[in-house]
């Protein structure tokens, strides 16, 4: 779950890392009030990438007239895919200095790591890369938390023109909100020193793990919508991971590993898949579900069946595709190969309600299912 | 660790339905359940074996060496660490979708207690002919026939395909070793990789490999200095970058974790790489 600027941002200072006055708007006329109120300000796209910048959403306003007309460009702009309808108005800080803070997963070491440069703003990464040092890394015991001795431990030897404590503050604050909504990624770039030397957020990044939902249900509502189509809406609502692909051949397989194995495989013998769909783990039991959604594919011209249970029973896949199919009468082609937990029963059941027979090695059905896609394009 | 018949086995969560069907099918394969785990049927009977409380009660009266987690993600970091805590030697955690502080937790607990964790989010081990544990068709012969070549998986599914597409060449299988589909697993590609390399019941190795991560770049560094061929299939050539391909583990960020480098990096090592899993057993005899 991404989040967005506005939804990022009171948790900052929930957790008492300071950010500025900022109010939501949605029309040019709104951002104007918002720009009143607040006196000189920053007119920020709300979109959950880190591309608003230098794509032209983010613009400074001297007065309400000019908030106004940046509202206006800037409303209605996409960025990376995004559509701006929503505008943080914010007051302006007086900006000495830019510094990076992060805490994150660290997949490698199993454990969280807090990051932090003094250079922070745009192009970060490219920064690290030229100066190594310039990030420093401070990596955390899961059970012993960051201590304040150990944020300046980490700090040590950077110049931060004496906001080090106010440093080692906030690092240790982020590092509570990270713990406390389960974030996979919490970020503040720009990390600002002001000229009368206070440290103040200009910018969040928050990205909570999706696997936390359950008991962070309240969070939950204010994450960012998704880049998704209608048909992977529908089944994201059922419990399913579709993702749409531009191909013919519709793909129906269990689990993450041999779905990516089937796609791969349709593209080797030539063809493209038309779909990501797993109905592996908990979600062997909704092959019915999962058919009917990826049959409204107007692109589909042939479907690939591929099946091979371990916990997934192959038995209980093939009755719910068997189902699906019977109810649904596509006009299309379909090919099956069948192996792993309940297989024979999943063969013989194909067999006698759809009267086709599985292939015994996945490359024939998918050669098959490939040249049927051609053949109906052509 | 390689998973062997005197390897005793508790089950937590037995009881339940996925529980039941798949111990039940683990002790028919021969596999030495010695308990299982239900807090709220301790003291009672199931399948033949006795249900405690946690692991910490089985470990004072029935003692093992392997835990098995059929646990609900919410509950799985209290089982594994109970689990760690009661002396497991390994613990091999199937959950999917545990949150991933939860999944540190775990970790920090095996580390302070010297136990290995297989997974999360792993379809298990088997040791054709043998015993296994997990959620993996042991108990087909058409995809299980005992042999000498090692599987390596973050997939069930996929392990499945290849150890079929083996037999289906003739060969046989000598351990699959499922790591699981998690961005943060106990026991990595290449320590399997390790395991395998020092098993003499195997000859040669197949690694099923995905997208995402650096799984793939460890193990081959290990494999540069093996002398027993090895093979692998990467899936997810055909994957678009920056999607979750179901797997939490199976992403391609910014450029990271990506098809040709983990190819590359394998290929550079010696091993031979199927374009797709029914050529692995072809790469295995060639080389």
């Amino acid at each position: 779950m991404n989040f967005e600027e506005h939804a990022a941002k009171p948790l900052l200072a929930g957790a008492g890392i300071p950010v500025p006055e900022g109010i939501l708007a949605a029309t040019p006329e709104e951002a104007a009030r918002a720009a009143e109120k607040i006196g000189p300000c920053v007119v920020k796209a709300q979109a959950p990438t880190g591309k608003r910048g230098k794509a032209g959403g983010i613009k400074l306003a001297a007065s309400p007239e000019e908030a106004r007309s940046h509202a206006g460009a800037i409303l209605g702009m996409s960025i990376d895919g995004w559509k701006i309808d929503r505008l943080l108005v914010e007051a302006q800080v007086p900006i000495a200095r830019e510094f990076y803070a992060a805490v994150l997963d660290d997949n490698a070491a199993r454990s969280p790591v807090v990051l932090f440069s003094t250079m922070g703003g745009m192009d970060v990464e490219e920064a690290a890369e030229r100066d190594p040092n310039a990030m420093r890394r401070i990596p955390v015991g899961i059970n012993e938390g960051l201590s304040p001795e150990a944020a300046r431990k980490g700090i040590a030897g950077l110049d931060l023109g004496g906001a080090e404590e106010a440093v080692v503050d906030t690092l240790v604050r982020l590092y509570g909100l990270y713990r406390e909504v389960d974030a996979e990624l919490v970020e503040i770039n720009p990390l600002c020193l002001t000229e009368d030397g206070r440290i103040v957020a200009l910018d969040c990044k928050l990205t909570i793990d999706d696997s936390a939902g359950p008991r962070q249900e309240e969070l939950s509502e204010k994450a960012a919508p998704q880049k998704m189509t209608d048909l992977e809406a529908e089944a994201a609502a059922a419990g399913l991971k579709y993702i749409e692909l531009s191909g013919s051949v519709g793909v129906l397989a269990n689990g993450a590993g041999l779905t990516m194995t089937t796609m791969d495989a349709i593209t080797h013998y030539g063809g493209e898949p038309a779909n990501f769909l797993e109905i592996g783990g908990e979600a062997y039991t909704k092959a019915e579900t999962a058919l009917s959604i990826l049959l409204k594919n107007p692109n589909i011209r042939s479907l690939l069946v591929n099946f091979c249970g371990a916990f997934a029973r192959t038995d209980v896949m093939a009755d719910g595709v068997v189902k699906a199919w019977k109810a649904l009468d596509p006009d299309i082609p379909v090919f099956f190969t069948i192996h792993g937990t309940g297989e024979d029963e999943a063969v013989a059941l194909v067999e006698r309600e759809l009267g086709i027979k599985p292939a015994d090695l996945m490359d024939d059905a998918v050669r098959k299912a490939v040249d049927a896609a051609r053949e109906a394009a052509a | 660790m390689i998973l062997r018949k005197h390897h005793s086995i508790l089950v937590q969560g037995m009881t339940g339905k996925q529980g039941t069907f798949w111990t039940q099918a683990m002790i028919d394969y021969g596999a030495t359940v010695v308990a299982g785990v239900n807090p709220r049927k301790a003291g009672t009977e199931h399948l033949g074996r006795p249900i405690y409380a946690s692991a910490r009660d089985a470990a004072g009266e029935t003692p093992f060496d392997v835990a098995l987690m059929f646990v609900p993600p919410m509950g799985a970091r209290a089982a594994a660490i109970d689990a760690c805590e009661a002396g497991a030697k390994l613990v091999i955690c199937l959950t999917e979708h545990i949150p991933a502080h939860d999944v540190m937790e775990m970790h920090a607990a095996a580390k302070a207690s010297g136990t290995r964790i297989v997974g999360p989010n792993t379809a298990g081990l088997v040791t054709p002919g043998e015993t296994f544990a997990g959620i993996m068709p042991a108990f087909n012969d058409r995809v299980f026939k005992p042999g000498r070549v090692g599987v390596i998986s973050r997939s069930g599914s996929l392990g499945t395909l290849l150890c079929l597409n083996l037999v289906q060449a003739g060969m046989g299988i000598s351990v699959f070793y499922g790591v699981g589909g998690d961005p943060m697993i106990g026991t990595t590609t290449k320590d399997a990789l390790q395991f395998l390399d020092e098993d003499d019941r195997t000859d040669a190795v197949v690694i099923c490999g995905e997208i995402g991560g650096s799984a793939e770049e460890e193990a081959a560094e290990y494999a540069s200095g093996m002398n027993k061929p090895v093979a692998a299939f990467i899936a997810g050539r055909a994957s678009p970058p920056g999607k979750k391909m179901g797997h939490a583990g199976a992403i391609v960020s910014g450029g990271k974790g990506d098809y040709a480098s983990k190819r590359k990096a394998l290929e550079a090592a010696g091993v031979a790489v199927a374009d797709v899993p029914s050529q692995a057993p072809g790469l295995l005899k060639a080389a």
